[in-house]
C-alpha cells in the first residue's frame, strides 16, 4: 500500500486550467482570453526589443553563475524601488526602505505574507477587495493568515462600488491588514480615480491599517509608469508606511523569468536593515537565493538610459494596443446590434475586463464558440486582436441578446 | 561553489554552448512555464537520478516538480509531507536530520511547519568516519513513520558517505520501521565523476520498493548556481498515487512561486536530451570531480610526507566538495589568524579552494596547526 492513498486529487487551477483546455481545442477560430499574458496584434507572445537588447548585452559580458545574495541582485532591487516610489521620493532618498528580489509577483506576495505572519502580531486578518486575484487567498492562507473582504466591484454597474468600499473599510478593525491593487485591478479592471484614492488613503490612515499594495501592472495600465504608481506614492506621502509587491512579468514581458520585488517602507534606514535581515531568514529556507536571469535583464533596462527610454515606449505601446482593443470591442458589439451598455469595457483599465457575463453565458462561449475565459466572466483583453475582435463581439452578442 | 585551478568560478563549456543556442533561437520567448515546470526538464532530471532503466520510470510511477534549486525542492517536499504524510497536517511527525548536516535542512522543515526536528548520529569525530551503529540505533528507536533526510552522496559537511553495504543495512532498518526516506542529492556526478555511482543509494532504495522523495540540485553539477535549477523527484507505488501527489504539490507551488524560472531548466533540458551535449556535459562534470579528487590525494600525500601527526586517509576517503579535516576550533583559529586560510570552525574545508599553487602552503599550515596547537 502507499503512503498517499488518502491524498485527494487537487482541483485544476482555475486560471491556468483555461489555457490547458484551450490547447486541447481543435477549432481554428478558438480564442484564449484566460491567462494574463500580453499578445501582439497577431496573437503572438511579444518579446520586448529592450529585453532582446539587454539579453545580448548580458551575453557579451560573459558573467559567471555564482549565487546571488539572498536578497537578490542589488542593482535590480534598488531600481525596482526607485521605479515604484519615484526618484524624488523622500522614502527612497533617505533609504528608509528595504527591497528584496522575489519570484515575480507571487513570490514577492508570499515573502510579504510570511513576513507579516511572523512579525505583524497585531492582526491575522488580511482584507481583500471583492473580488481579487484568485491566488491572493491561498497565498495568504498558506502563510497562516486569515482572509476577510471589503466591497469593491459593483456588478450592477460593472464599476467601482466606492461608497460600499468606504463603508466597509471605515469599519475594518484597527491594525488589520488591507490589500490594495495599485493599478489595473485584477480581475475587474476597475480602478479608483485619484480623488477616490485620496479618500481611501485618509480612511485607511484613520483606521490605522497596514497597507499591502500589489502592483503587477505598473506602466501596463495607463501606459505611464508614474501615473500607474500614483496611489502607491500618494499613500507613502501621507505617511502610510506601506508594504509592496511588484512584478515585471507583464510590463517587461519577463513572465517565465520570475522577476519581482517585495518592499517594506520603514521608519528609518536602521529599521530597514533589521527588516532586511528578517526577510533573508524567511527566504533562505524557501529557495536560498533568487534566479538571476530576469533580474539582470530588468536591472539593465531600468539602469541604462537608452534601454529605459525604449522600454517606456514599448510598455506604452502594449497599453495603447489594449486600450484600442477595448474601443474596437465596444464598437463591434454595437455593430452586432447589441442593446446592452458596454461602456464598462472602455472604462476599465489594464489587461483584464470584467465583462459582466454570467457563468452560463461563459460556458456557452467556451462550448459553442471556443472562446476561453475564466468562469467569472473575466477576459484578458491582451488576447484580443484586430483579427478576432469581430468574432469575439459576435460571440458575446449571441450569448447575451 | 566549484573553483578552477586558478581559483576562478567556472561556467561549464557545454553551458556556454547551450546558452548560445538558446540565445540564437528566435522561436523561444519568455512565456510562463507550467506550474510544475518545463516537461522536458522534469523528465530528464528524474531520469538522471533514477537511471535510464529504472523500473519505477518504466512502471510510470515517478513524478517530478521543477524547483528553485535543491532548497526549493526540499521545501516543496517538506510542505507536502507536513500536509499529507502520516495523517493530515500532522506537524508532530518527527523529522531526522544528520548530525551534522547542512544547516538549512533544519530551517526548511521548521518553516514548513514541522514541530519535532531531531538529529540522528552520523559523524564520529573520534574515528573521523561514519558512526554507523549510532545511526542505525537512532533509526531503530525512531517513532514509526519518522522522516529521515538522507544525503544521496558527498555528505555535506563531512564528505563521509555510507558504503553500499552500509546503505543496505540502513534501508533494511528503514523498511522494517516504516521510516520515510527523503534524499537530498546536490552533488550527483560532482562527487565521484560517475552519475550512476553517485545515485547508487537512491536507486537501491527504489529497487527495494520504497516510496521516497529526492530533492535534486543542478547548481553544482551544471554550475548553474544562480539560475536556481532543481527538481523534486517523487517515487510512488503506482501512477495513480503519484498523480494525486503531484496535483497537491501543484497547489503548494502555486502559492510559493506560481511557476519556476525558465532559463536554467532550458539549459539542462537541452543538454540532457541531446546525446552529444550529454556526453560533453559528462566530460565537464568529470573535469570538476577529477580536480577535486586530485586535490584530495595531493593534500593527503603532502601531509603524510610532512609526517603531520594523526592519520590523513580520511582526506581521500571522504568525497565531494567538503572535507571534515578533524582540526579542532583552536587549530582552525590558528589557520585563519596566522595563516590566512579560511575554513569553518567545524574543521570543514572546501576542497575547491585548493589549487596546485596553494597545496604546499595549505599542507604546511595544517602541519603547523596540528603540531603547535593541541
Amino acid at each position: 500500500s502507499s503512503w498517499w492513498s488518502h491524498v485527494e486529487m487537487g482541483p485544476p487551477d482555475p486560471i491556468l486550467g483555461v489555457t490547458e483546455a484551450y490547447k486541447r481545442d481543435t477549432n481554428s477560430k478558438k480564442m484564449n482570453l484566460g491567462v494574463g499574458a500580453y499578445r501582439d496584434d497577431n496573437g503572438k507572445p511579444y518579446v520586448l526589443n529592450c529585453v532582446r537588447k539587454a539579453e545580448a548585452m548580458i551575453a557579451a559580458k560573459k558573467m559567471d553563475k555564482e549565487y546571488l545574495p539572498i536578497g537578490g541582485l542589488a542593482d535590480f532591487t534598488r531600481a525596482s524601488a526607485e521605479l515604484a516610489l519615484g526618484e524624488n521620493s523622500e522614502a527612497f532618498k533617505s533609504g528608509r526602505y528595504v527591497t528584496v528580489q522575489g519570484i515575480s509577483g507571487t513570490g514577492s506576495l508570499r515573502i510579504g505574507a510570511n513576513f507579516l505572519q511572523r512579525f505583524f502580531k497585531a492582526s491575522r486578518d488580511v482584507y481583500l477587495p471583492k473580488p481579487s486575484w484568485g491566488n491572493h487567498t491561498p497565498i495568504f492562507r498558506d502563510a497562516g493568515m486569515q482572509l476577510q473582504a471589503y466591497r469593491y466591484y459593483d456588478p450592477k454597474t460593472c464599476s467601482l462600488d466606492f461608497s460600499g468600499a468606504m463603508d466597509d473599510i471605515s469599519k475594518i478593525p484597527e491594525k488589520s491588514i488591507i490589500l490594495l491593487h495599485a493599478c489595473a485591478h485584477n480581475p475587474t479592471g476597475v480602478d479608483p480615480r485619484q480623488e477616490q484614492w485620496k479618500e481611501l488613503a485618509a480612511t485607511v490612515k484613520k483606521r490605522n491599517l497596514l497597507v499591502y499594495f500589489d502592483m503587477a501592472y505598473q506602466g501596463f495600465a495607463s501606459g505611464d509608469i508614474n501615473r500607474d504608481a500614483w496611489a502607491v506614492r500618494h499613500f507613502i506621502e501621507q505617511g502610510i508606511n506601506i508594504v509592496l509587491s511588484q512584478s515585471f512579468a507583464k510590463n517587461m514581458g519577463l513572465y517565465g523569468e520570475r522577476a519581482g520585488a517585495f518592499t517594506v517602507i520603514c521608519s528609518d534606514a536602521d529599521e530597514a536593515k533589521k527588516v532586511e535581515s528578517q526577510l533573508k531568514i524567511l527566504i533562505r529556507p524557501m529557495y536560498s537565493n533568487p534566479p538571476v536571469n530576469g533580474a539582470r535583464i530588468a536591472s539593465l533596462i531600468l539602469n541604462t538610459p537608452d534601454l529605459r527610454k525604449e522600454w517606456l515606449t514599448e510598455v506604452k505601446g502594449m497599453a495603447d494596443r489594449i486600450i484600442s482593443m477595448r474601443t474596437q470591442l465596444v464598437s463591434n458589439l454595437k455593430k452586432e446590434g447589441s442593446s446592452h451598455n458596454w461602456q464598462h469595457i472602455t472604462d476599465q483599465i489594464g489587461m483584464f475586463c470584467f465583462t459582466g457575463l454570467k457563468p452560463e453565458q461563459v460556458e456557452r462561449l467556451i462550448k459553442e464558440f471556443s472562446v476561453y475565459m475564466t468562469k467569472d466572466g473575466r477576459i484578458s483583453v491582451a488576447g484580443v486582436t484586430s483579427g478576432n475582435v469581430g468574432y469575439l463581439a459576435h460571440a458575446i452578442h449571441q450569448v447575451t441578446k | 561553489a566549484y573553483r578552477t585551478d586558478e581559483g576562478q568560478p567556472w561556467v561549464l563549456p557545454v553551458v556556454k554552448k547551450v546558452e548560445q543556442m538558446i540565445a540564437n533561437d528566435n522561436s523561444l520567448n519568455h512565456e510562463y512555464l507550467p506550474i510544475l515546470g518545463l516537461p522536458e526538464f522534469r523528465a530528464n532530471a528524474s531520469r538522471i537520478a533514477l537511471g535510464d532503466d529504472s523500473p519505477a520510470i518504466k512502471e510510470n510511477r515517478v513524478g517530478s516538480v521543477q524547483s528553485l534549486g535543491g532548497t526549493g525542492a526540499l521545501r516543496i517536499g517538506a510542505e507536502f509531507l507536513r500536509r499529507w504524510y502520516n495523517g493530515n497536517n500532522n506537524t508532530a511527525t518527527p523529522v531526522y536530520v544528520s548530525a551534522p548536516s547542512w544547516e538549512n535542512h533544519n530551517s526548511v522543515f521548521m518553516d514548513a511547519g514541522f514541530k519535532d526536528i531531531r538529529t540522528y548520529h552520523y559523524w564520529d569525530a573520534a574515528k573521523r568516519g561514519l558512526d554507523l551503529q549510532g545511526l542505525l540505533n537512532d533509526m531503530e528507536n525512531a517513532p514509526e513513520f519518522s522522516i529521515f533526510i538522507l544525503h544521496a552522496c558527498a555528505h555535506n559537511p563531512t564528505g563521509t558517505d555510507p558504503t553500499p553495504e552500509q546503505w543496505k543495512q540502513i534501508a533494511g532498518v528503514m523498511k522494517r520501521r516504516s521510516l520515510f526516506p527523503f534524499f537530498d542529492s546536490a552533488y550527483q556526478g560532482f562527487a565521484s565523476g560517475s552519475l550512476d555511482k553517485d545515485a547508487w543509494a537512491v536507486r537501491y532504495f527504489v529497487s527495494e520498493g520504497f516510496e521516497l522523495f529526492c530533492a535534486q540540485s543542478f547548481s553544482k553539477n551544471f554550475g548553474l548556481y544562480n539560475e536556481r535549477v532543481g527538481n523534486l523527484t517523487v517515487v510512488g507505488k503506482d501512477a495513480d498515487n503519484v498523480q494525486r501527489v503531484l496535483s497537491q504539490m501543484e497547489k503548494i507551488v502555486r502559492t510559493t512561486w506560481s511557476n519556476p524560472p525558465s532559463q536554467g531548466a532550458r539549459i539542462v533540458a537541452t543538454t540532457l536530451s541531446s546525446p552529444q551535449l550529454f556526453d560533453e556535459w559528462y566530460g565537464n562534470v568529470k573535469t570538476m570531480a577529477d580536480r577535486v579528487l586530485l586535490m584530495r590525494s595531493e593534500l593527503r600525500s603532502r601531509l603524510e610526507a610532512l609526517g603531520t601527526p594523526g592519520t590523513w586517509n580520511h582526506i581521500t576517503e571522504q568525497i565531494g566538495m567538503f572535507s571534515f579535516t578533524g582540526l579542532n576550533p583552536k587549530q582552525v583559529e590558528y589557520m585563519i589568524k596566522e595563516k590566512h586560510i579560511y575554513l569553518m570552525a567545524s574543521g570543514r574545508i572546501n576542497m575547491c579552494g585548493l589549487t596546485t599553487k596553494n597545496l604546499d602552503y595549505v599542507a604546511k599550515s595544517i602541519h603547523e596547526a596540528v603540531t603547535k596547537i593541541q
